[in-house]
């Protein structure tokens, strides 16, 4: 497997499960509007992840579509970082989640405009305009939970004590990321951890919530060593098509 | 509000009327309403509802409480006045064949 291949995986993989996670929400979500207001953000990052998917395709060249590598890998194959395959919990936590994450894709699809990889410059283009929302969404919501009543502060809090530490594997550069960055496919992961940090200080700040402390984390979902989240929400996702293989509609 | 049926609820978000301009140079038309928070979540909702079709470019919301309507009740001394006055209409001009857009 190419390094380009494995981490144009990494990205796609990201927005597909998060964006499946989201989906979970059609139906459940608080009120009709943010119904749709998720499932809105869900679908943009299940579009970003075609564009990616069918990219890792090409390079791969092995002749898979974008369906056979999202709907037809085992869960160790899947290398989006551990923190997206985390459950919903309630509103607040999906909120703690979609901010963290929407803010580090923010930040990295801003710097990928500069990539030497041109398809991947004019995805993260695209990307970066539809994740600007995604955060102005999330963000509003956190500052809203987070300086709100007294509960919802308090929830939020406590699930962002709980999502922290899967941040910091956001962050972790191993010799994937280091090689992309010599290439100038990818952007420094240092240069937009320091960017990330000070855009999510700025809104928990504003949503009166403390940031809790960086701890050494034991998983690597980016390797593909997932949580036991991912295999059942890859089960509901993949079900259709390992049933009844090249469904269409 | 006004209107207290059991189902009203004190914590429900309030109602917004949305408008919605398609292209520049058109007005902004009414589309519909939601309910939100605030003005501002108010903005949100209505571009993920009503403007994820490509159907705007820019958004108007007011608060729904804000809209002094008239009364149907006075619809009568209201409008019918002017039904029979048909002078009031331009139709009894002749419209030039190279006139297109009229």
């Amino acid at each position: 497997m190419s390094d380009l291949f494995r981490y144009v995986l990494r990205l796609g993989d990201l927005s597909l499960v998060l964006g499946q996670r989201l989906g979970e929400w059609v139906g459940h979500a608080p009120a009709l509007e943010e119904d749709l207001g998720l499932a809105n953000v869900a679908l943009d990052l299940v579009g970003q992840a075609r564009l990616l998917l069918s990219y890792a395709g090409e390079v791969e060249g092995r002749g898979r579509s974008e369906d056979d590598i999202a709907y037809l890998r085992e869960h160790r194959e899947y290398l989006n970082a551990t923190l997206a395959e985390q459950p919903n919990g309630d509103f607040g936590q999906t909120i703690v989640r979609q901010v963290l994450i929407d803010a580090f894709q923010l930040e990295l699809y801003e710097r990928m405009t500069a990539s030497t990889d041109e398809r991947l410059a004019a995805i993260a283009a695209k990307s970066a305009k539809e994740t600007r929302y995604h955060l102005r969404y999330s963000a509003g919501w956190l500052k809203r939970l987070g300086d709100g009543t007294e509960e919802s502060h308090a929830r939020v809090q406590s699930a962002l004590e709980k999502l922290w530490p899967y941040t910091v594997e956001l962050f972790a550069e191993d010799e994937l990321d280091r090689s992309m960055a010599d290439q100038g496919v990818a952007p420094r992961l240092s240069d937009v951890h320091a960017a990330w940090s000070a855009h999510i200080d700025g809104i928990l700040a504003e949503a009166t919530l403390e940031r809790p402390v960086d701890r050494p984390h034991s998983w690597h979902g980016k390797r593909g060593q997932h949580s036991e989240h991912l295999g059942y929400l890859l089960a509901e996702m993949q079900y259709l098509q390992r049933t009844y293989p090249g469904a269409r509609w | 509000m006004s209107n207290p049926s059991p189902v009203s609820d004190s914590r429900q978000w309030p109602l917004y009327e949305v408008f919605v301009r398609a292209r520049g140079g058109l007005d902004h038309k009414h589309v519909g309403s939601l309910h939100a928070a605030d003005a501002r979540m108010a903005i949100d909702h209505a571009r993920d509802l009503y403007t994820r079709r490509q159907e705007g470019i820019s958004i108007w919301v007011v608060p729904s409480k804000d809209i002094t309507a008239s009364d149907p009740k006075e619809s009568d001394s209201l409008f019918e006045p002017a039904r029979d006055k048909i002078y009031r209409h331009p139709t009894f001009y002749d419209i030039p064949d190279e006139v297109k857009t009229l």
